[in-house]
């Protein structure tokens, strides 16, 4: 049990290159907390920091208040589990579960009682005399999960665990990472690339990008209020759809409509926030006209030429074209996004998908009513791409 | 890959028969000869009439020759002792290498690559004079020296190639799990290296027990004559005599050694001793 504190943590390699910039972050006690990112965003150099594998160049590491900027990585007492499983291939599983607890001389019995309690939590009983090499991935992933569980440290601290697994086995570790940790209330760390991991199993979630932490919250608050455009079309999948609008006090023009912005939206606009702006929208804020729910719901219609529909069954997605486009504002960041949303769109034109219900009539190469609702726009600055819309009260 | 055919079965069969017979047949010679008594060497059969043992336990046989024994001892000895020092300073060496990022990495494993192509032969005279001058003529040591010396580089060589094979994670897992640096490399790396450090182990010990140079230059009494030294000493029953018979006895002694350390090592060199350790 920990609490974990970064205060202003910066890593420094002799060449100059920055990993990680001044990163401020508490971790509560018995949270799961998520560091997520573009690759090379810095996560998992900050991961490694927090272990201790890594010096910290700047600032200061605290765990329950005690500076451990100086203490070896052994006298941490936090476990780690690997991308790459990293068990002791020359030992069996029970062998590979004792060696942590060996290593602190702990008695024969005690050692045999932990090694049989986290083998039946994570099926592996029938599997104890077993060498890592006769395993699957997902048994392989459990070993290195109960090499860590045996040890009752103060941390987990997890690097892409789940990221060698094939994508059903997935999800299923996803689930039982996730009750194993509200099962044993350990502060856990967890570092990935994929939003939708960070997304399902976090309490708070730290996206980073270039080093830097870009913001820190619940998956909700990251959803509803990013606070600027990296993290706006990180988290949410499909990505929001991010346009180049004006803004004109609170009349806001873009490519497809005009619209006055619901007064909860611009009564938090922030000063000065005027001109170009880049407006963000999800898809499932765009509705088929004819099925929009709340008749009072604050929206304004339009007319799209639809391109291609996808029809998932639960879901459906439209996508269409827009004139104008904010690429040109976007190139940076669609290199750290790696998502094609953003460099699909041309010189001129851009590419927005939006959800409709499944009852929807769209056609492919129609013309379909399409109602957006104003109080779901975020507005950001072209600029500094920060968020021009506050968090509410 | 299709499923050998008979033909293919014969072909291999009797590429493999060549090559056995041809790595075999001297050594069939040898263990002939040293069965053949003095008075029937000179005829000519591949097998003796009348096999004897007398070139090992008889009274002219090597075992109680007077040197033959001493030189037994001192070849194991010597041999073993720079065995271990070689691939234990070689294991050291080679862990540093792959895992340290220090100045001077290439210059080391270029320089060690150096050394192994210098031929021994070119420094034997400057030895001599050195070794007498600092008392380690004919002494243990001063054989033990030269063959770590020229051993260590292809260890280092073989060692840091194993070592690269293994995850770093595996390091790491083992610093985090509570392990010191050294524990880390003893409970984890150095088993993983094993098979590394049995083939490295073999070659400094064949070298070592061949070794002929070194042994003939730097020895001058049985306190640290070698095998092969020592068989060059030997003598016939009587000045007319060529001992053939006692050299051959000689000769299959001790090859014997070193059937047994490949026999019992070879299980050891497995390689992909490391599956399982990461992913795939």
């Amino acid at each position: 049990m920990a609490e974990i504190v970064l205060d202003k943590v910066t890593k420094r390699y002799p060449d100059g290159h920055e990993a990680v910039k001044g990163a401020e972050v508490t971790i509560g006690d018995g949270e799961f907390f998520i560091l997520v990112g573009p690759s090379g965003c810095g996560k998992s150099t900050l991961l490694n920091m927090i272990v201790g594998l890594e010096d910290i160049t700047e600032g200061e590491m605290r765990v329950d208040g005690q500076r451990v900027n100086d203490v070896d990585p052994k006298d941490r007492n936090m476990a780690m589990v690997f991308q790459s499983y990293a068990i002791y291939p020359h030992m069996t599983v029970r062998q590979n579960m004792e060696f942590p607890l060996k290593l602190r001389k702990m008695s024969g019995d005690e050692v045999a009682r932990r090694v049989e309690e986290a083998a039946g939590l994570l099926e592996l009983t029938e599997h104890l005399d077993r060498r890592p090499g006769h395993l699957s991935g997902g048994q392989r992933q459990r070993v290195a999960m109960g090499r860590a569980i045996v040890r009752e440290p103060a941390a987990f601290l997890m690097d892409e665990p789940l990221s060698n697994l094939d994508a059903k086995l997935r999800v299923q570790m996803r689930t039982t990472i996730s009750k194993l940790q509200q099962r044993l209330g350990t502060t856990t760390v967890y570092v990935t690339h994929d939003q939708v991991e960070a997304m399902t199993l976090g309490d708070r979630v730290a996206v980073m990008r270039r080093g830097v932490v870009q913001q820190v919250g619940s998956p909700r608050e990251l959803y509803r209020q990013p606070a600027n455009l990296f993290v706006a079309g990180f988290i949410g999948s499909p990505a929001m759809n991010l346009l180049p609008g004006e803004l004109d006090g609170r009349h806001l023009r873009l490519p497809m409509v005009e619209m006055e912005l619901a007064p909860d939206v611009a009564d938090r606009l922030v000063e000065g926030a005027q001109g170009k702006v880049i407006a963000g929208i999800r898809p499932e804020n765009f509705e088929d006209v004819a099925l929009v729910g709340d008749p009072d719901a604050p929206g304004v219609t339009f007319t799209a030429d639809i391109d291609v529909i996808e029809w998932l069954g639960s879901e459906l997605f439209a996508h269409f074209e827009v004139a104008g486009s904010a690429a040109q504002e976007l190139t940076d960041l669609a290199a750290d996004l790696e998502t094609v949303a953003i460099g699909r769109a041309g010189e001129d034109h851009a590419e927005v998908v939006a959800r409709l219900d499944v009852r929807s009539e769209a056609r492919e190469g129609r013309d379909l009513e399409l109602w957006l609702d104003t109080r779901s726009v975020h507005l950001f600055d072209p600029d500094s791409g920060d968020a021009l819309v506050r968090r509410p009260d | 890959m299709k499923a050998p055919t008979g033909r293919d079965r014969f072909l291999w069969g009797l590429g493999i028969a060549v090559v056995v017979g041809y790595a075999l047949v001297p050594v069939a010679w040898i263990v002939s000869l040293s069965l053949t008594p003095a008075e029937e060497i000179g005829t000519g059969g591949f097998l003796p009439d009348d096999p004897t043992l007398a070139n090992y336990t008889g009274a002219e046989g090597v075992f109680n020759d007077p040197q033959f024994p001493s030189a037994l001892r001192n070849s194991l000895g010597i041999a073993l002792v720079a065995t271990v020092l070689a691939v234990v300073l070689a294991t050291f060496a080679a862990y540093a290498i792959v895992r340290l990022d220090f100045r001077g990495k290439a210059v080391v494993m270029s320089g060690a690559l150096a050394i192994a192509m210098f031929p021994p032969v070119a420094i034997i005279g400057p030895l001599f004079d050195m070794w007498r001058t600092l008392g380690f003529y004919d002494t243990w040591p001063g054989l033990i020296i030269p063959y770590m010396t020229f051993t260590l580089p292809l260890a280092i060589w073989t060692l840091s190639a194993f070592f690269r094979e293994i995850p770093w994670d595996l390091d790491k897992a083992a610093r985090i799990d509570g392990a010191t640096p050294f524990q880390a490399f003893r409970k984890v790396i150095a088993p993983l290296a094993a098979p590394g450090m049995f083939t490295s182990a073999i070659l400094v010990f064949i070298f070592a027990w061949n070794d002929f140079l070194f042994a003939t230059s730097l020895t001058s009494t049985n306190r640290a004559r070698t095998v092969p030294a020592a068989i060059t000493f030997f003598t016939g029953s009587s000045q007319f005599t060529f001992p053939t018979g006692q050299i051959a006895a000689a000769s299959v002694v001790v090859t014997v050694p070193i059937i047994v350390m490949v026999l019992v090592f070879q299980r050891r060199i497995v390689s992909g001793l490391t599956s399982g350790a990461v992913k795939g």
